[in-house]
């Protein structure tokens, strides 16, 4: 991979573009537990390109309401997600078919979107747009008129880029917007401090035997990845671990060659999975057309999960318990449902008794960065 | 059920569209006869082994991969002419385990024609077998192909017959590999001279395709990789312009070239052996241009397991496996060097290491 890497202008717990920009050019080490964040060669990181990208991913006008922007459903406040909803919501409440997957640390992500649709966060940018149940817009037009008039926008894309007028492209824009994206980036949680900070006391007993399972019978660890320097807490693989597809068994045999004949592009396929809720649940093959991949989902961080219920690529499990559940039952959220033809290999009956499960959920509650805890008032109102 | 908003939509296809990498094996699908209505296409799952513990528990892992190789082929398009089971549906041939595979290949859109494999074999020596798939060694006719079923995997009557005490210990010694009281398959006299008149009528111009539970060739004789009179049997198909061998048992991609005949291996659903050169201590005769199949990630139970596609464009097969949590492959005969070739890695540049380091 020909990537350059920048170093990241944040330290640990400061995570605002705020933080960015008061310290732009002082470079600070990566925050405990992640890798340096891998910076395309098109696109280095400025602070100006991030500050405009900031205002981008907060305006309102890109969308036919007003009211709908980046932050609608990757909110700071709500770890860069729209918890506690199940699916998002964009113009006029519309919902779509899947949970809000957060943006922190996304930039190490080698695919974007639930079902990877999107190679890399610049692309991933552009697809919200204009889809009829997020930002609603039949076409850029409406978001380039903007950049390319109001004063705010001319002057920064004029310092950004370098560019003015029919210059200014949705490319600059989605290259701004990604550039802000590759600095919202999260460690440093207790796990972090236990594991690669050697302090023992930064895990509770019963979390540590959680991380033990974790890595051992729980058989979390191979999807989920911990390596020995860092941990972004996934393979970037797609899995079928039997959400979702549990559901349209019956419409498999129809909605897959349907699918494999319409021979969709990317954009359609887009608007195919976030409108119809049986054919979102294909997972993975509506992108890649191989079996392998029916009702298979990226495997998500896991990093502060413990702030973003409820859960998998379409919000069905509401707590991290019944997620543990689903897997110990090997892929079913109920004991006795049928198991779905197309699980993943990798997913089996864990056997994991009542109290195991709970050291795991403690774990994950271990995974929260700082910045993300719920504060006193909140901890205190739950 | 509300109908899908995609069938058959056309798309008038914008700038943002990107060509769809399809690693659906059908892709390999081609019109090439003459006649276009005379292509056709055929499923093959091998290797169930299908293992019964208790009562009504069988291994969930061995379960797992039929059932998933049943519901893929069911998505085929187009659909396949028709769906063969390469052998050793059940572990140790008991009717509980025959009965429980059949049900799962019942949910087929296509009732499968059978090979018989050893695990199915050696308890009632194909008894229960035949009652519930009919005969173990027959020929079909389809759009001009002849195609030729064997039970390849019989032994010496005297081993057979007269040496084990009990029907189970038969079973378990057969089902032993580098076993010392194993014994070679073969496809015997009879089935031999059954064979010969078969083929008496057919003509040397029509494709000829073979389906055996062991390798028509002998590789490597301590797990019965192997048919003692392979020769015998390859004399018989020498007269022929094009015939292909397909067997199972071997559980890996294997091909081959030996005069006319092309060999081609198929997968197992339920888990893969390892190649007899990168473990067996003994000689092995692994085919020289055979590319392995990558080394498996264990965590995956599926991988290194599938199940293959095949097309006989060309009146020569085309082999293209589905393999899980894995990269397809598609092995396929060519013309120019006469023997069949992996389409991406046969050179040896082209190889990656899972595939030379065992």
């Amino acid at each position: 991979m020909r990537k350059t890497v920048f170093v990241v202008l944040l330290g640990a717990g400061l995570l605002t573009a705020a933080g960015v920009l008061s310290d732009a050019g002082q470079e600070q080490s990566t925050p405990l537990g992640l890798p340096q964040v891998p910076i395309p060669e098109d696109n280095p990181q400025t602070p100006e390109k991030i500050a405009l990208g900031e205002k981008l991913y907060n305006e309102t006008r890109f969308s036919t309401t007003g009211e709908v922007g980046c932050f609608t459903c990757h909110d700071q406040k709500k770890a860069f997600t729209d918890t506690p909803l199940k699916v998002s919501e964009g113009i006029e409440k519309k919902t779509g078919t899947r949970n809000s997957p957060t943006v922190i640390n996304s930039a190490y992500l080698t695919t974007q979107f639930w079902d990877g649709r999107s190679p890399d966060l610049e692309d991933q940018a552009l697809q919200p747009f204009i889809n009829p149940v997020e930002h609603g817009l039949v076409d850029y037009e409406p978001i380039l008129a903007i950049v390319r008039t109001d004063p705010e926008y001319t002057e920064a894309f004029k310092e950004v880029f370098g560019k003015s007028g029919e210059e200014i492209t949705m490319r600059e824009v989605v290259l701004a917007i990604a550039s802000f994206e590759r600095t919202v980036i999260s460690g440093d949680s207790p796990f972090d401090r236990y594991y690669f900070g050697g302090d023992e006391d930064a895990l509770t007993e019963q979390q540590k035997r959680g991380f033990d399972l974790y890595r051992n019978e729980g058989r979390c660890v191979s999807c989920h990845i911990i390596e020995q320097t860092q941990a972004i807490f996934t393979d970037n693989r797609f899995h079928n671990i039997g959400v979702g597809i549990n559901g349209i068994q019956g419409d498999v045999p129809e909605l897959a060659p349907a699918f494999l004949e319409a021979d969709l592009s990317r954009s359609e396929v887009d608007v195919e999975v976030l409108t119809d809720p049986r054919t979102s649940e294909l997972g993975r093959f509506a992108i890649s057309h191989s079996f392998d991949d029916i009702g298979s989902f990226k495997t998500p961080t896991l990093r502060n999960v413990a702030v973003t219920p409820p859960y998998m690529h379409d919000g069905s499990i509401e707590t991290l318990k019944d997620v543990l559940i689903h897997y110990n039952n090997g892929g079913v959220t109920d004991v006795g449902d049928r198991v779905n033809d197309f699980l993943s290999g990798g997913i089996r009956p864990l056997d994991l008794d009542e109290d195991q499960i709970d050291d795991l959920v403690a774990f994950m509650e271990a995974l929260t960065s700082p910045e993300f805890e719920p504060s006193a008032d909140e901890a205190g109102g739950k | 059920m509300t109908k899908s908003n995609l069938n058959r939509r056309d798309f008038l296809k914008g700038a943002a569209s990107v060509a769809a990498v399809s690693t659906l094996p059908l892709s390999t699908v081609e019109f090439a006869f003459a006649d276009p209505a005379q292509n056709f296409t055929f499923a093959y799952i091998s290797d169930a082994h299908i293992q019964h513990i208790k009562g009504s528990q069988f291994v969930y892992n061995w379960d797992r991969g039929l059932i998933r190789a049943v519901a893929e082929t069911n998505l085929l398009e187009p659909r396949p002419d028709f769906v063969m089971f390469g052998g050793d549906l059940a572990q140790l041939g008991s009717k509980a385990e025959l009965d429980h595979g059949a049900e799962i290949l019942a949910k087929l859109n296509l009732k499968p024609r059978m090979v018989m494999g050893e695990h199915d074999y050696y308890l009632d020596l194909g008894e229960y077998w035949s009652e519930l798939f009919g005969p173990q060694w027959y020929s079909f006719d389809h759009k001009g192909v002849h195609f030729l079923v064997l039970n390849s995997i019989i032994t010496f009557d005297e081993w057979t017959y007269d040496r084990w005490p009990t029907a189970e210990q038969r079973m378990l010694e057969m089902a032993a590999l580098d076993n010392p009281n194993g014994s070679p398959f073969m496809v015997g006299e009879k089935q031999r001279a059954w064979l010969a008149k078969d083929l008496s009528g057919v003509a040397h111009g029509t494709p000829v395709v073979v389906f055996s539970h062991s390798p028509i060739q002998k590789i490597y004789k301590g797990w019965n990789f192997w048919t003692d009179d392979a020769e015998e049997v390859q004399a018989l198909l020498r007269p022929f312009d094009d015939v292909t061998v397909i067997y199972g048992h071997v559980h890996q991609i294997q091909y081959n070239q030996i005069g006319n005949i092309s060999f081609h291996a198929v997968m197992a659903t339920a888990w893969p052996w390892p190649y007899p050169r990168a473990y067996a201590q003994a000689e092995s005769h692994m085919p020289k241009i055979t590319v392995p199949m990558n080394r498996a990630d264990p965590f995956f139970e599926r991988d290194a397991t599938g199940w293959q596609f095949i097309n006989l464009k060309t009146g020569r097969v085309d082999m293209a496996y589905n393999l899980y949590n894995n990269t397809n492959r598609t092995v396929a005969y060519n013309r120019k060097t006469g023997r069949p070739e992996d389409t991406k890695y046969q050179a040896e540049d082209d190889r990656i290491p899972p595939q030379t380091q065992y």
